[in-house]
């Protein structure tokens, strides 16, 4: 296992139509290097799962290639999908079992990603005594546990509060600018995209094509009064520009 | 990942949601008076018992009171008699026996069969029709054919449990093997999870929900398929079926109500001990089992 792999994901000429005739992706081309955040936003239904699930190899494109170490690829799903019958712990435990390491590994390893989303007196707590935001906020330890060097995150926080929302930016950031991965993010909040990321992409409506590129200029660590600079309207304001002209 | 120090403000957080998932767990187990609970149905009880006097006393005559006994005389004749009651207990045990391996053996049949369906839709075309022909012979149909077979006793019993309790196991074990989410499978599909490890860790844990209904089914069904065969092959121990039918004959009717309080007693006792399994087993993480 190398741990130092390239962590790149590379898109090229994606193309995806559904065997229904459903056109989702439409030459999608875009490269996340190591040590780049780019976050993609689009209208809803545009493809941008689509994009997550031809990324990770759980979907085959019908056109283009992708260039991936699917070595240890985190995905964090828009769904939660934790296992009903695990507790928090257990479930956040599930990779690592799945990848066959010893039991005290995975368990170290799972309390500190519980610790990290703020899970931390929960962890023997069912799925069903949890909110939608807590299961979600479980689903992204159990990536976390992995480590891993490309890391994909399909609207992870779309079901949390605006604070807890805040809180897990900031996290997600902190992960980002300390592991260094290549991480491809979709949400549907403006401010989230700018706030992580290095680089945002705007997806049309569907068929989904990327419109429009920006590079967000921040340095690391970014704080949170950050979204209330002039500069952070400015761009968001452009993206929010690109993505009403992508609705049409 | 050095965030140990970082994590402070966000741990912070759950502290408002300790409140609602607290007050969740509270709700779940719902304590309910007890009176509340008993008093309907013992009230109820009385309500039959009170027919049941009306009938025997007040609608049949003296010479007619045969056909139904009333209660006092059932329990003495029925219950205290030691002679009458082992009597009961002992056919009773015999096809409670009877039961039980059909069960036993129906689940191991059902399980594999239906875990077999689960890995190839080719298996489960093949199987599965042959398996609702069976679930729509009447029992009474083969009943001649399983005595030509197996002859008159105990083995004969036992096949007729297993061919009456088999169906709702296959059903609810593949129906519940089918039930985990895609989303979860496509994670194990992710980590490059084994055939063998995706069964043992996804597909069956779902699947206990729906295993557990069908075994509740399965196991009344065993109990009436253990009856019912007892009643058709008389050779072996005498089951309840065959008591039952004794007493019948002899018009024993204090005896015979007995005999039939006690199958219904074995039936619903059947029923509690696989809820109460079922709530010790899943009961923790899901919701509509008690
Ligand atoms: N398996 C499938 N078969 C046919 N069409 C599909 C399939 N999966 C997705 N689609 C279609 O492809 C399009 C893109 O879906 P996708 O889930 O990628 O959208 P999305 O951008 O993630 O939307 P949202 O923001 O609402 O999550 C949608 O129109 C959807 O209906
Ligand atoms: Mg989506």
């Amino acid at each position: 296992m190398s741990i130092v792999t390239t962590g790149s994901l590379s898109f090229d000429q994606i193309g995806m139509v559904f065997p229904d005739g459903t056109e989702a992706v439409r030459e999608a081309s875009f490269t996340v290097n190591r040590g780049e955040f780019v976050t993609v936003v689009g209208p809803s239904g545009c493809g941008k799962s689509t994009l997550l699930k031809i990324a990770s190899g759980l979907l085959e494109p019908t056109r283009g290639t992708v260039t991936v170490d699917r070595d240890r690829l985190g995905y964090v799903f828009q769904d939660a999908t934790l296992l009903q019958w695990r507790t928090v712990q257990r479930n956040v435990e599930l990779l690592a079992e799945l990848h066959g390491l010893p039991k005290a590994e995975r368990q170290s390893l799972a309390t500190e990603a519980i610790k990290t989303v703020g899970l931390s007196g929960f962890e023997n707590h069912y799925p069903k005594a949890l909110s939608g935001g807590m299961k979600m906020r479980a689903s992204l330890a159990r990536t976390l546990t992995l480590k891993p060097p490309v890391f994909l995150f399909d609207e992870p926080f779309g079901a949390v509060d605006e604070i807890t929302r805040e809180h897990l930016n900031e996290e997600t950031q902190r992960l980002f600018t300390t592991e260094g991965f290549a991480g491809l993010f979709i949400t549907h909040s403006i401010s989230e995209a700018v706030f992580l990321s290095t680089r945002v992409l705007v997806m049309s409506a569907r068929p989904g094509r990327i419109v429009a590129e920006f590079e967000i200029p921040f340095d690391f660590p970014r704080t949170p009064d950050l979204r209330f600079t002039a500069e952070f309207a400015r761009i968001s304001g452009e993206i929010s520009h690109e993505l009403r002209g992508a609705h049409s | 990942m050095s965030v140990t120090d970082t994590t402070r403000p966000i741990s912070q957080e759950p502290e408002t949601a300790i409140d609602d998932s607290a007050s969740f767990h509270v709700a779940a187990p719902k304590k309910s008076n007890p009176l509340k609970v008993g008093l309907p149905p013992i009230m109820f009880g009385g309500l039959v018992i009170g027919f049941w006097y009306f009938v025997s006393y007040g609608l049949l005559e003296d010479r007619r009171r045969f056909l139904l006994r009333p209660p006092h005389q059932v329990i003495q004749k029925g219950f205290l008699d030691w002679a009458v009651f082992s009597e009961i207990l002992t056919a009773l045990w015999s096809s409670t026996k009877v039961a039980i391996i059909g069960l036993v053996l129906a689940i191991a049949i059902g399980m594999a069969l239906a875990i077999i369906m689960s890995q190839a839709k080719t298996a489960e075309r093949a199987i599965f029709p042959y398996m609702v022909t069976l679930q729509a012979i009447p029992i009474l149909a083969v009943v001649p054919l399983i005595s030509l077979w197996f002859g008159f006793g105990q083995m004969a019993r036992v096949v007729v449990c297993v061919i009456i309790a088999l169906f709702p196991i296959i059903v609810n074990t593949l129906f519940g093997l089918q039930s985990a989410e895609k989303g979860a499978h496509d994670l194990f599909s992710l980590h490059q999870a084994s055939r063998m490890t995706r069964l043992r860790k996804l597909m069956f844990p779902a699947a206990l929900p729906a295993i557990f209904a069908g075994l509740r089914i399965s196991a009344g069904l065993s109990v009436i398929g253990a009856v019912v065969g007892d009643f058709f092959f008389g050779r072996g121990a005498v089951g309840i079926g065959q008591r039952i039918n004794r007493y019948a004959a002899n018009l024993q009717g204090e005896q015979l109500l007995a005999a039939v309080i006690m199958t219904a007693a074995l039936g619903v006792t059947v029923f509690w001990t696989f809820g109460w399994i079922q709530s010790r087993v899943i009961g923790k993480w899901h919701d509509s089992s008690s």
